[in-house]
């Protein structure tokens, strides 16, 4: 009887520690990869709109951030992240989030996406001490950073071919930006009818950022993640429904005068336009840079949607998802703190 | 189906030995009788070296109110009394006793109206009796059927949850004495004056469900309630949650909302202490794991090694990493085999190496708010690790660390595989309640 638990003993010294002994197969890395795969289908529709180009700045993104990772990650002494998918996230979600217009030799752009890598991940990451500590969501960062430094380029949008051969595709404007400065009546006559142009959106069939056009194809991406439980509904639905509802409310304008008329405005338009979808599915949701607790989601998914309206109906940028969350990103740990959870069986204390 | 707020859902993995009756484990050469084996005051050693001792005689005697006896689990002669090495990892003292091998009684009488006894001298059977909470929290059950005059408890709840994985001891104990756990449970009634009894079983035990059903279908004031199968559904507060709908408040016990909550096991000692006026000299323990070569339900002296329990089942069938005392998400991880059964050990889970996850490999904390979702408590684990982790013990305390049991859903579904129950027990060491 004692022989083998002598040989048991002697065979092996046990693990001690604390429970719980068992652990769920979840881990960063897992999550990161499956967000980077349910961008996919995006990413297929950008480069089937914009061609290789758009292949190409993406990949320059992966390539930088990754490579920044690595070597300020150890030059800082924290190494060996690479493998936690986080950057390779961030530089596919900086690339998706940059027009396809930036893959030029001449004049020559190629510099603008490795700087925007090297201050999403250097700058608005590492810096802050790594994953987990950043306050600021790095892709969203390195692409403001761009926005402010390089304009002109950052908004020069190659229009939607959809051929691979075309040399030098055609410059235009964004949906928004034609809203924006011209009105709905030009809208109107180039796509001919509204629901023309709501198809033109859903698809992803008009100018914008790689990664925002193909509506359909992020509502793949984000039901999936939802359907993995990797987000929940909290941010993303009450941030379009903010952006709906107060694009409903105050995003109508009468043609003639241009003066504001009380729900009249498009909030179809609205939702299925910009960097709405891919923001709120995949952006906002970070959950590094958002709240913690599920009340304070639905507040940082309203505040969100409330600036990204101030900024579309009045602002000077025809499109405002980046600041709003960038913005939004700031209060996330305040309104943790605002609404600070409630232990179970908790009763308030009557005065 | 009933069930709380939060909770996970790990494997069950209880198909490895809930099928397996509880066999009785031959009394071994040798008992280590711990003094302490419940929750209070150790009790106080009442034999000398040399002493003959039969099974159930007291060999240590209670110490003030939340204390409890403890009893020979064989017959033979001390032969040491001192420290000895226990599951919990500190040194303890105990009893030892060389089995002479006679399995000589003490003393054990039938008592034919049991079912008829004054609710005074059923706590006074179960306190002699040594019985204890022994789901594993081990609070002295005499002391927990006499609650203050303040306080009125009107129902009382058989927690048949067993919402530990792996852990088949309880389960084992419903289906082969559905019967003994109706008397338990009427008896437990009868000494609160309560007219309401339920018992809780987890949806995966049906076997359990359908005995349990039919064994309370003679009595009105007995009902057998199906749960949903979550962990932590075991858990006292959320059990009183699931069946009774009541919330009892932070810091409070259940017969603040006029709830008790007895385990399987405890409720099966009360009916035997009660009518043959045994003592708790034996539990069910579910040996079981991926590296163990036959799992088995174990009916084991209090007082064995652990290491004849392994025996017993085989051996090691695999590299092992891990042996742990008690179910995967609570339990304590043994440094030595040569540590012994006590009355709150359900179970000795066996873990290979593959599967383990080591403690040290994790990362920062990326608020994905899993742990916030599956907290029991409604608590935000995440930053209670985080807090821990700098040294912010008192930030800590004002986030509820006190409110936390120590479930380890949150550490269980953590993507960066933090130890946060680890975190939050030096939280807790580091500051006042």
């Amino acid at each position: 009887m004692a022989a083998i638990s002598e040989k048991a003993k002697g065979q092996q010294r046990l693990i001690v520690s604390v429970s719980p002994h068992i652990r769920s197969e979840v881990t960063v890395s897992k999550i990161m990869w499956t967000v980077s795969a349910s961008l996919l289908p995006a990413l297929v529709m950008g480069v089937y709109f914009f061609g290789p180009k758009a292949l190409g700045i993406v990949a320059l993104c992966v390539v930088s951030s990754v490579v920044f990772e690595h070597l300020i990650g150890k030059a800082i002494g924290k190494p060996g992240t690479i493998s936690d998918g986080s950057a390779f996230l961030t530089g596919l979600l900086l690339g998706m989030n940059l027009p396809a217009s930036l893959w030029s030799i001449n004049p020559f752009m190629l510099h603008v996406p490795i700087l925007g890598s090297l201050f999403a991940i250097v700058i608005t990451k590492l810096l802050f001490g790594g994953l987990g500590y950043n306050i600021f969501n790095p892709a969203l960062m390195g692409r403001a950073f761009l926005l402010v430094s390089w304009p002109r380029a950052m908004t020069t949008w190659l229009a939607p071919t959809a051929t691979f051969v075309g040399l030098d595709a055609k410059t235009t404007a964004t949906p928004l930006g034609i809203l924006k400065e011209e009105g709905v009546g030009k809208l109107m006559e180039i796509f001919g009818t509204k629901g023309n142009l709501y198809l033109h959106l859903l698809i992803g069939d008009r100018a914008g950022s790689i990664g925002e056009v193909s509506v359909l194809a992020l509502l793949i991406g984000g039901l999936f993640l939802l359907y993995k439980k990797y987000i929940t509904w909290h941010i993303p639905i009450s941030f379009l429904a903010t952006v709906g509802v107060v694009v409903w409310i105050f995003g109508g304008k009468d043609p003639a005068t241009g003066h504001l008329v009380l729900f009249t405005g498009d909030p179809v338009m609205h939702l299925l336009s910009g960097g709405l979808m891919l923001g709120a599915f995949f952006m906002a949701t970070d959950y590094v840079t958002g709240p913690q607790l599920r009340s304070a989601q639905v507040i940082f998914g309203i505040g969100c949607g409330l600036i990204t309206c101030l900024i579309r109906l009045l602002g000077g940028f025809p499109e405002g998802v980046m600041f709003a969350i960038l913005l939004m990103n700031c209060f996330a740990p305040l309104i943790d703190r605002a609404v600070k959870s409630k232990p179970f069986g908790f009763r308030e204390v009557k005065a | 189906m009933p069930t709380f707020a939060g909770g996970v859902h790990p494997p069950d993995k209880k198909e490895l030995s809930e099928s397996k009756q509880i066999t009785p484990l031959k009394a071994p050469d040798r008992v280590v009788v711990l003094l302490r084996q419940h929750i209070g005051a150790p009790a106080k050693a009442a034999v000398s070296i040399g002493d003959e001792v039969k099974i159930g005689t007291v060999v240590g005697r209670p110490e003030g109110f939340v204390s409890a006896p403890v009893h020979s689990s064989v017959s033979g002669k001390v032969i040491a009394i001192g420290e000895f090495p226990t599951a919990m990892g500190r040194p303890a003292e105990a009893v030892v006793i060389e089995n002479d091998g006679k399995e000589e009684w003490a003393e054990l009488k039938e008592d034919p109206a049991f079912m008829d006894l004054p609710p005074e001298q059923i706590k006074e059977k179960i306190k002699a009796a040594g019985i204890v909470g022994m789901g594993g929290a081990t609070f002295p059950t005499a002391v927990k059927l006499s609650p203050p005059k303040e306080k009125t408890v009107d129902v009382v709840i058989v927690n048949g949850a067993e919402c530990e994985p792996y852990l088949t001891a309880d389960h084992r104990l419903m289906v082969e004495r559905p019967s003994d756990v109706i008397n338990g449970l009427r008896l437990i009634m009868r000494s609160l004056g309560v007219k309401k009894g339920f018992v809780g079983i987890e949806d995966n035990k049906p076997d359990a469900i359908a005995g349990m059903r039919k064994a309370a279908s003679a009595f009105q004031d007995v009902e057998v309630v199906s749960m949903q199968v979550k962990y932590p559904q075991g858990a006292e507060k959320m059990l009183i949650k699931a069946i009774t709908g009541r919330e009892v408040p932070p810091r409070a016990l259940p017969m603040d909302v006029g709830v008790v909550v007895q385990n399987v096991g405890t409720t099966v000692a009360v009916y035997e202490a009660v009518r043959f006026g045994k003592p708790l000299i034996e539990r069910v323990v579910t040996v079981t794991g991926e590296g163990i070569r036959e799992p088995k339900n174990l009916m084991a002296r209090i007082g064995s090694l652990v290491s004849g329990l392994i025996d017993e089942c085989g051996g090691f069938s695999a590299q092992v990493a891990k042996v742990v005392a008690g179910g995967p998400m609570m339990g304590f991880a043994l440094s030595s085999l040569d540590v012994p059964v006590t009355k709150g050990t359900s179970g000795i889970l066996v873990l290979p190496e593959e599967g383990i996850f080591h403690a040290d490999e994790f990362k920062p904390c990326i608020r994905c708010s899993r742990c916030v979702d599956v907290c029991p408590m409604g608590l935000t684990p995440g930053l209670l690790s985080v807090l821990a982790e700098k040294g912010r013990y008192e930030e800590a305390k004002e986030h509820n660390l006190f409110d936390c049991f120590e479930c380890g859903s949150c550490a269980f579904v953590c993507p960066s595989k933090r130890p946060i129950v680890q975190l939050v027990r030096l939280a807790k060491s580091m500051v006042k309640p």
